[in-house]
């Protein structure tokens, strides 16, 4: 099936787009200083400067955050599920809040003082491990990779319901998306962590607009919203021939309690392991600026509330979500939402929305993995001597491969192996959170019980996850839920395997530790959890006292 | 919300300048400087006991997976979790308030003190 070009609103999302990309490339001489010149450093380049205070960090959180897909995929799984996985977002991102207010700012201040890029130079340098520090950065390139290729799909599904693309031929169908990843990566490559920066305003600014004009016209046009949740109840409620059972949950009932506090907790303790949300806050100014923040992105959480709602509003508005090839497709509801209901120059505005709301994440994300192959591979294991001018170059040419790995990826595999490895990566990121978290507040876990510990729950969340078989489909890793071993309580499998993985770590610390395991050396000191940005760096500290500094800076070696 | 962006002229960093209160110079300072005095624990458990209610409450289903009452038309269960939203970024900006107030007074301390006590922060 071939859909009909959307001029008006092609024209405007093509504009808007412009302007975005030239914003990317201006962004290299934001807020520069003597040193940024060419951003030869991977502070400069990958962490903007480490100088963003609350508004822009506000935005680039917020923009980094909730991305394209979080937009496509919350109302969708509204729209054909319902209440359980979809608006477990909302209590997922309330509680993601309270969390990072506890923990980031440790993480901030540690990192200040060692000039730490990644999670897993902190991980490095505490344990005195680089295996540790290898696990904590293969998880997150790994977990990252899926991640930006659902921003690709994303932004196809705009594509798709603009009228770009025909089933017959692929290569025309893919070109726009292969133009705007090409135009992102040059501009990630010259501009590094200030092109998302800057870019961050413009996307969430027209998303503020698009969901408040949404939520205020829609359900007065609709007859308001005992309409629409009747609408909603109506269809989630309705039997599903190919199961049997209900097709969705429109009011959790006690069966489903377990499932939905665990997918809430689990997603917002994995959220902040994964590189770019750290990326985003090692960027910040100071130590608090982080917390300020904790107490005012939760704006961006009810909009994302809103935001899943309309899923219901396009059960009532009876949106019809069809694919080039003639089947339904729930992601691309709130595509053909907008476009169906509000004139084509709005939908023009909310559809470019959700996709810049592609690249700002998708430019993060590179950067982040980026940073964590330069720092936790090339440098630890390959070049100990490298300069930061070095590493700056190996970092952006591996986010263009990171990116290039992405965009394969949709175009030559299935979207729903894309959809599948980020529903893994999400359980994988988690098993970072004991190194990384309880390392911030202790010593007492031992190297090798954290890195088995790691393993074991990377092993049976994946085991687990492949043994999920979709009802409808017979096909694997079919959803994110399954039972708690040897009882019949259904939980998100990222948590049971977390507490797996906390026991094995627990035990076999207690183990070691009997036996007089050497413990590797803590390169940090209780001082440097507290520091904040007008206390002196490591180095600087170093340097006064030896009148030297080992170049490259201190590497956490084993 | 927005109207935090910019911190009270109180709230701003302490410049880290330890010689200028009588203490060490700053080529003094080595790694194991304290960066903040002691704690005094009342504004941490206030904070941890808010902070976990914002975490705890949302998590808990039973409490608000219920039709009625209904809020212009929308069930409890959907308007309750979005009025967590407000709640909780207030319940964050209290312990923000509380957190950094004491902290601010433990750096000043461990600034004034100088070569107060060595070995770091305590705990």
């Amino acid at each position: 099936m071939t859909r009909p070009i959307s001029w008006v609103a092609l024209i405007i999302v093509i504009i808007l787009f412009l302007i975005v990309a030239a914003m990317g490339f201006m962004a290299a001489r934001w807020r520069r200083s003597e040193q940024a010149t060419g951003l030869h450093s991977l502070d400069e380049w990958g962490l903007g400067g480490r100088g963003f205070g609350t508004w822009i960090t506000w935005f680039l959180l917020g923009g980094d955050l909730y991305t394209a897909y979080t937009f496509v995929a919350v109302p969708a799984a509204m729209y054909a599920t319902g209440a359980v996985s979809g608006f477990f977002a909302v209590p997922y991102t309330v509680v993601l809040y309270p969390i990072i207010f506890i923990i980031m700012s440790r993480l901030w201040s540690v990192s200040h003082r060692h000039g730490y890029v990644t999670a897993a130079d902190f991980v490095g340098g505490r344990y005195g491990s680089r295996w540790l520090s290898l696990a904590i950065a293969l998880t997150g390139i790994v977990a990252t990779m899926p991640y930006i290729a659902l921003q690709l799909v994303g932004i196809k599904s705009v594509l798709t319901v603009l009228g770009l693309g025909s089933a017959q031929n692929a290569f025309l169908t893919d070109l726009p998306l292969i133009i705007a990843f090409v135009v992102l990566a040059a501009y990630t490559y010259t501009s590094g962590l200030r092109a998302p920066a800057m870019i961050a305003f413009v996307k969430d600014i027209l998303i503020y607009l698009a969901i408040i004009v949404a939520v205020i016209y829609l359900p007065i046009k609709l007859g308001g919203w005992d309409t629409i949740f009747g609408a909603a109840q109506a269809k989630l409620s309705a039997i599903s021939p190919a199961t049997g059972k209900p097709a969705g949950v429109f009011i959790p009932s006690p069966t489903n309690y377990s499932a939905y506090w665990t997918l809430a907790l689990g997603s917002a303790m994995a959220l902040f392991m994964y590189p770019h949300s750290v990326t985003g806050v090692l960027a910040s100014k100071g130590r608090n600026t982080i917390r300020r923040n904790a107490a005012i992105l939760p704006l961006y959480s009810l909009m994302l509330g809103f935001l899943a709602l309309l899923g219901f509003v396009a059960i009532k508005a009876g949106t019809k979500p069809i694919d080039l090839n003639g089947t339904a497709n729930p992601q691309l509801v709130i595509p053909q939402l907008f476009l169906d209901a509000f004139p084509s120059w709005f939908a023009g505005i909310a559809l470019a929305a959700i996709a810049i709301g592609a690249l700002v994440p998708a430019a993060i994300m590179s950067i982040a993995a980026a940073n964590m192959f330069t720092r936790n591979i090339y440098r630890d294991f390959f070049r100990p001597d490298a300069n930061p001018k070095t590493e700056a170059n190996v970092s952006k040419i591996v986010s263009l491969l990171v990116k290039i790995g992405a965009l394969v990826f949709v175009i030559a595999m299935d979207q729903s192996a894309a959809i599948n490895m980020q529903l893994l990566g999400g359980i994988w990121i988690l098993q970072t959170f004991p190194a990384v978290v309880a390392g911030l507040y202790t010593r007492w876990f031992d190297r090798w019980a954290l890195l088995i510990g790691w393993a074991a729950g990377i092993i049976f969340g994946t085991v687990s996850a492949y043994d999920v078989v979709n009802p409808a489909t017979h096909a694997h890793f079919g959803g994110s839920l399954a039972n708690i071993p040897g009882t019949n309580i259904s939980v998100y499998i990222a948590i049971s395997a977390f507490v797996l993985n906390l026991i094995v770590a627990i035990v076999l610390t207690l183990v070691l530790r009997a036996f007089k395991v050497p413990q590797g050396a803590d390169m940090t000191r209780p001082s440097d959890y507290g520091a904040d940005e007008t206390d002196p760096r490591v180095l600087e500290i170093e340097e006064r006292q030896h009148g030297f500094v080992e170049p490259g800076g201190p590497s956490p070696v084993a | 919300m927005s109207g935090q962006e910019n911190p009270a002229p109180d709230q701003r960093p302490i410049p880290a300048v330890p010689g200028a209160n009588g203490g060490r110079s700053r080529d003094q300072v080595t790694r194991d400087t304290p960066t903040r005095g002691p704690a005094r624990p009342l504004p941490y458990v206030i904070a941890g006991i808010l902070l976990a209610a914002a975490v705890v409450f949302p998590l808990l289903p039973q409490m608000y997976s219920f039709d009625s009452p209904r809020l212009g038309g929308m069930p409890f269960f959907y308007w309750y979790q979005l009025l967590w939203v407000p709640i909780s970024a207030i319940l964050s900006s209290f312990a923000y308030w509380l957190v950094t107030s004491e902290d601010r007074r433990r750096r000043r301390e461990a600034r004034a003190a100088g070569a107060g006590f060595e070995g770091g922060e305590r705990p």
